[in-house]
């Protein structure tokens, strides 16, 4: 692997890397939210307001 | 609990009618219950749309573009470092935008988004610098230089970055919010310096190529995988503000419905 070619696969590692990672919190974040509000209002998620 | 979610927030659940005010047609997406409806119809199809275009523009941009003539295989570099770039100036904007919204007429979606927002800003301005750097070293020679453009890109993640803190730094929410939102306006006078400083000051940053008023001064088979990869984490980049402020909106609905059930706790061990 050349000098530019590992510049160029460390450009591309960090950019999908990066915007997996956010990806990934936000899901993680959305599905706690959601299940924690399942619980409170059963209802409200049932009528799909979340 | 704070002042911005309970204003709009109902107790169990977002069938509240939308409060009128000198925001008119603006308050009707107030209404946490129909964003999240809205919202959730909208995000898969966002996320797919965002995916397949990447899953087209990436192998593009990195197997099947040629190499640059002069560059070579580090033209590849700027495939993603061109989005970045778009992404961090044109979602700065839109922090801007929806920071007067919210100043003017209060409307606290469009503070959650805003806040939601700036994280994400912050973290492509960074690797829009990270792949900058990437892509300077072998051309350049250098990973940095205190160049107008660098540096003025610089000051545009240090104002992503003082949002996103500013914004998390208060007690009462709103007043976060709004001191966010003061940020953003007075940060927006960078924007022209981002885009101009190639034109008013010697740059070692190549001018605009592709935004230019005349025409694109790049070739297709270079433009066309560079517009695919542009639109695909555009499209990604809304698709996560969007996951991030609806789970801000869950959030905020859970707090308010274990205040109510906390102060419905207290009342009832008081009456006892």
């Amino acid at each position: 692997m050349t000098l530019h070619w590992m510049h160029v696969a460390a450009g591309y590692a960090l950019v999908l890397g990066g915007f997996g990672a956010l990806a990934i919190g936000a899901a993680l974040r959305h599905r706690a939210a959601r299940t924690t509000l399942a619980r409170l209002d059963p209802r409200a998620v049932r009528r799909g307001g979340a | 609990m704070d002042d911005a979610s309970t204003r709009t927030l109902p107790a169990a659940g977002g069938a509240a009618p939308p409060r009128r005010s000198a925001g008119g047609g603006l308050h009707r997406f107030a209404n946490p219950g129909r964003f999240l409806r809205l919202s959730g119809r909208i995000l898969p199809w966002l996320t797919g749309v965002a995916l397949a275009v990447l899953a087209v523009g990436l192998p593009w941009a990195l197997v099947f573009s040629p190499a640059d003539w002069q560059q070579g295989e580090t033209v590849r570099l700027l495939y993603i470092h061109v989005p970045m770039a778009w992404l961090a100036m044109g979602g700065y904007l839109g922090l801007a935008i929806g920071s007067a919204i919210a100043l003017v007429w209060r409307h606290p979606l469009v503070d959650l988004a805003c806040r939601e927002l700036s994280p994400v800003g912050a973290a492509v301005t960074a690797l829009c610098l990270a792949t900058g750097s990437l892509w300077g070293k072998p051309m350049w020679g250098t990973w940095w230089v205190w160049d107008a453009r660098l540096t003025s890109v610089l000051v545009l993640f240090f104002l992503w970055l003082g949002h996103a803190a500013l914004v998390r730094a208060f007690d009462d929410a709103e007043r976060g919010a709004r001191m966010g939102a003061i940020l953003a306006l007075i940060g927006v006078v960078n924007l022209p310096v981002v885009k101009f400083s190639v034109d008013w000051w010697n740059t070692l940053h190549q001018p605009a190529s592709v935004t230019r008023i005349s025409a694109p001064a790049m070739h297709v088979d270079i433009l066309y995988p560079l517009l695919a990869c542009a639109l695909g984490f555009t499209l990604a980049f809304a698709a996560l503000v969007l996951a991030r402020t609806r789970a801000a909106v869950m959030e905020r609905r859970i707090r308010a419905l274990q205040v109510a059930a906390a102060r419905r706790a207290d009342a009832r061990g008081a009456g006892a």
